[in-house]
């Protein structure tokens, strides 16, 4: 991504103009050129080189960096599958004839899609193509010595100059020890004999700003290095989901995780044996009128037990996870886990355990599963689908809401299923769904399906004799937690500061060169003259110059750069 | 007073602002039209002298002559745009002040509090660049904005002063939303340089459109708008990269993830790469200049989208309006 100057003095020719060069598309090996408009005939060698060239060239790289923009958009407005597989299902469902093209070409995974990977791997490639030879020339500029004092300052942007009466070498040496000062320009001093009508003249070539190239540089090898560090991270990750109730806990192994994801090169035995118990969960909720029922805190307690069986007490709250063995724990839900014991009609407990809601909006109306197969020989099994309500009120039409998050009066809602809950087919069963295709709703009297409400301690009975229910006086809270471990996060923080840093240097540091001529008159007095110059625009380049007006020993008079830059094309011995 | 009465007064301060940023608006398309008005006035003073039989005069003497005429009316429109402007940002920064202490937290967590930090971000960089040079053209563009923010603030994203939920509280909201408005404000006057670049190019280009708009005669060269345009841009870049690292680094404390294409993400992503690529265009031969603002205006339209569709539309974790859709 070379940096292209606009402008080319008299005099200079270096890689501070030339580095545009490189643009010009080459065919390389053209042949038969002269006698008429033929094509170039290119052979392997040339067509890969042509290819490269244009790659490389910072056109292409415009155009990919334009395509990615452009690529990176689909991903924000269709659902994708990995943070929203059901919205995808939904998706495909509603657009039956688009959907399922989208899907082929890749629109519900962008972002790992070929041709978005496409996109940035080019980009990538042309970034190192186009970074090597600056890498190379920047390193041989960086012993390289300012560039000789040109002939002639009338065409520089930024000029000065003055009457002195100090000699030239005094004006040379005071302007360079000027420049020198906290080693910001390289100096160099010369001496030119007298050539025809030219005087001899002492000259001053300054330099600064080397930092501003090894900046850009800086910044875009970060971004190769940070490119690296994801792919490894990718590589070498794991997560792993769970849902934990109150007084229990789990221990870091890939069975005691609800879900669990993990890179191509993670082992298991890498997990570090710790298990981890959920003491006490607390949340806050505000009741003021203007954010009612917003949540203002989580705080899961939790009891740490290390490999070596030390166990320690600690908290895990949104925005500060708990990191155990280079390990981070988040706090990512929470909800209620009410414990429900279900009595077949033979008075059998068929079913008892926690069950989690799930909550579905800020007032915690949670909903939930209880599936109940294990009932007694020859009767049905039984489902249980509805609805917990931490704060339940009951409508004048007999429904029921919760009011608020907090726990104040607990119910559960639930409508009741007997059938076949088809666990036995040996498919692998979402424990949130209800697959209710071979069961059969209970009805009330009325024809309506029947509803069960249970509060904490109630034992209530299920409709058409299929046996009780019960919900225990304490209702259990829940935390979702989320582990990760990703050894490269280290790695992209450098590199992504790295870049920041390379950047800012590249913007803000001024490249600027300053040249000084200082010669006798026959007067006696010796006439400087100073110019700048700087690479792209540069709002301090008369200051720079002016600051080294100001350093001409024996000035006289004391001279305004504006008036002086006006005149002196014409006193310029020639 | 209490919190609720002081988020009342701070919304009072917020429609003082509106008030003070619409007299400067006006003020300054005053200012604009009469120093067209004195360029046409230069234009016929130079005529006369022709005409007057004496020795043609170069145009740096006629200016000479002409403007001590044209000075007293032309700059009287610009001290009352550039003290209301001043007052206006002041009131704002109370109205801020007053939003935060009504809140009790810092005060840039939703739309309407964006629109109130973003505006005075950018008002007051344009008020700082004002200080090193004479950037008054840009002042009716830029408090033009910034009254369009207010008012959209006002009347479509206000909700009432409250606190944050769990996800909010951290650092990282000083620090990542802070920044992103900053950076907003800074894009947003960097885009006025930009647009009145390409109508100056457009103008001069010989544009029929633009026949009629003899005010951008009168606005600096195209090239010293691309200078001043990019030397913001350059700062608002970094900005915002630093906005994306800082909330890459929040993420990773809050959801568990550096980065998870959340729309919000991409099109903070999308932003960074429309600038990065303007950056590289105004370097590329056949490309800086006139194509190189197109990035500056395409890339804003980004900022804004990203601010208003992303935030309302499409829904994802940074869905913090707090507006019930």
């Amino acid at each position: 991504m070379s940096e292209r100057t606009q402008y080319k003095p008299e005099g200079i020719a270096d890689e501070f103009v030339t580095t545009s060069a490189s643009e010009g598309v080459s065919t390389g090996s053209t042949a038969g050129g002269g006698d008429g408009p033929r094509l170039p005939v290119l052979g392997v060698v040339g067509w890969l080189r042509w290819t490269w060239r244009q790659l490389t060239s910072m056109r292409v790289a415009l155009l990919l960096l334009m395509l990615l923009a452009v690529a990176a958009v689909p991903g924000s407005v269709l659902p994708q599958r990995g943070p929203n597989p059901d919205k995808v299902l939904e998706y495909l469902g509603g657009h039956t004839t688009l959907g399922p093209w989208l899907d082929r070409l890749g629109f519900f995974s962008v972002y790992t899609s070929p041709w978005f990977s496409a996109i940035y791997l080019l980009l990538f490639v042309s970034l190192i193509g186009c970074i090597l030879p600056r890498v190379a020339a920047h390193a041989r500029n960086l012993r390289g010595r300012p560039p000789h004092t040109p002939a002639r300052f009338g065409r520089f942007p930024a000029k000065a100059s003055a009457f002195s009466t100090a000699s030239p070498d005094d004006v040379v040496a005071a302007v360079g020890a000027h420049l020198r000062r906290g080693r910001v320009f390289r100096v160099d001093l010369g001496a030119e004999d007298a050539r025809g009508e030219r005087p001899a003249t002492r000259t001053v070539a300054a330099e600064r700003g080397y930092f501003r190239e090894t900046g850009n540089l800086v910044f875009h090898i970060a971004l190769l290095g940070l490119l690296v560090s994801i792919a490894t991270g990718q590589l070498l990750h794991y997560r792993g989901q769970a849902i934990i109730t109150e007084g229990r806990g789990f221990a870091n192994a890939v069975v005691d995780y609800d879900t669990f994801d993990k890179g191509a090169w993670f082992r298991p035995q890498e997990l570090s044996p710790f298990s981890l118990t959920l003491d006490d969960f607390s949340s806050r909720f505000a009741s003021d009128t203007v954010a009612f029922a917003q949540a203002r805190d989580f705080t899961a307690y939790v009891t740490v037990t290390d490999a070596d069986g030390s166990a320690s007490k600690q908290t895990i709250k949104v925005n500060h996870p708990l990191t155990i063995a280079g390990a981070k724990v988040y706090l990512q839900g929470n909800g209620f886990a009410p414990e429900v014991t279900v009595r077949d009609a033979k008075g059998e407990v068929a079913f008892s355990g926690r069950v989690p809601f799930i909550p579905q909006d800020n007032v915690y109306t949670s909903r939930g599963v209880i599936k109940v197969p294990d009932v007694s020989k020859g009767l049905e099994q039984i489902g249980l689908t509805g609805y917990f309500l931490p704060t339940a009120v009951i409508n004048a039409d007999g429904t029921a809401r919760s009011a608020f998050p907090q726990p104040e009066n607990p119910m559960l809602v639930l409508q009741v299923w007997s059938g076949d809950l088809g666990l036995d087919a040996g498919v692998p069963q979402n424990v949130y769904k209800l697959d209710t295709a071979t069961m059969t709703a209970a009805t009330g009297s009325d024809g309506k399906r029947a509803q069960v409400l249970v509060a904490p301690g109630q034992t209530v009975k299920l409709p058409d004799g299929l046996g009780t229910i019960t919900m225990s006086k304490d209702i259990p809270r829940y935390v979702a937690l989320d582990l990760r471990y990703d050894p490269s996060l280290a790695w992209v923080l450098t590199f992504a500061l790295l870049a920041l840093a390379g950047l800012g240097v590249s913007l803000f540091t001024p490249r600027r060169r300053v040249w000084v001529r200082a010669w006798a008159l026959p007067s006696g007095d010796t006439q400087v003259e100073l110019a700048g110059l700087a690479r792209g625009d540069d709002a301090g380049l008369q200051g720079e110059v002016d600051r080294a007006l100001a350093a001409v020993p024996g000035a006289d008079p004391p001279t305004n750069s504006a008036t002086h830059s006006a005149t002196h094309d014409q006193e310029e011995p020639r | 007073m209490t919190s609720e009465q002081i988020g009342n007064l701070s919304e009072v301060l917020v429609w003082a602002t509106l008030v003070c940023f619409t007299i400067a608006l006006v003020a300054f398309a005053v200012d604009l039209a009469r120093r067209t008005d004195a360029r046409t006035t230069s234009r016929a003073a130079e005529k006369e002298l022709v005409g007057a039989g004496g020795p043609a005069p170069s145009t740096g003497s006629a200016a000479a002559v002409v403007e001590p005429v044209e000075t007293p009316t032309r700059r009287r429109a610009a001290g009352i745009a550039m003290s209301t402007t001043v007052l206006g940002d002041l009131l704002l920064l109370a109205g801020i002040v007053s939003r935060g202490i009504a809140a009790g937290r810092t005060p840039w967590a939703n739309m309407y509090e964006f629109t109130l930090v973003g505006s005075f971000v950018a008002v007051t960089v344009f008020l700082v660049v004002g200080t090193r040079r004479d950037v008054r053209f840009l002042g009716a563009f830029v408090t033009g904005i910034a009254a369009v923010f207010l008012t959209l603030g006002l009347n479509v994203f206000y909700i009432a002063a409250m606190g944050v939920q769990p996800a909010l509280q951290s650092y990282w909201l000083v620090l990542h939303v802070g920044v992103a408005i900053s950076a907003t404000g800074v894009f947003t006057v960097a885009f006025a340089a930009s647009v009145l670049q390409l109508l100056r190019t457009a103008r001069d280009g010989g544009a029929a459109l633009m026949s009629g708009w003899r005010w951008l005669d009168r606005i600096p060269t195209p090239q010293s708008l691309e200078a001043l345009s990019f030397r913001l841009n350059a700062v608002g870049f970094v900005l915002w990269t630093f906005t994306i690292i800082g909330g890459a680094i929040w993420a990773e404390h809050a959801w568990g993830r550096y980065w998870g294409w959340d729309p919000k993400e991409t099109w903070s992503f999308v932003i960074w790469t429309v600038y990065a690529a303007y950056l590289h265009a105004r370097t590329t031969r056949g490309w800086a200049g006139t194509r190189a603002a197109w990035f500056v205006v395409v890339g804003y339209v980004c900022v804004l989208f990203n601010f208003t569709v992303v935030n309302l539309v499409i829904n994802g974790l940074h869905s913090y309006s707090g507006l019930t859709s």
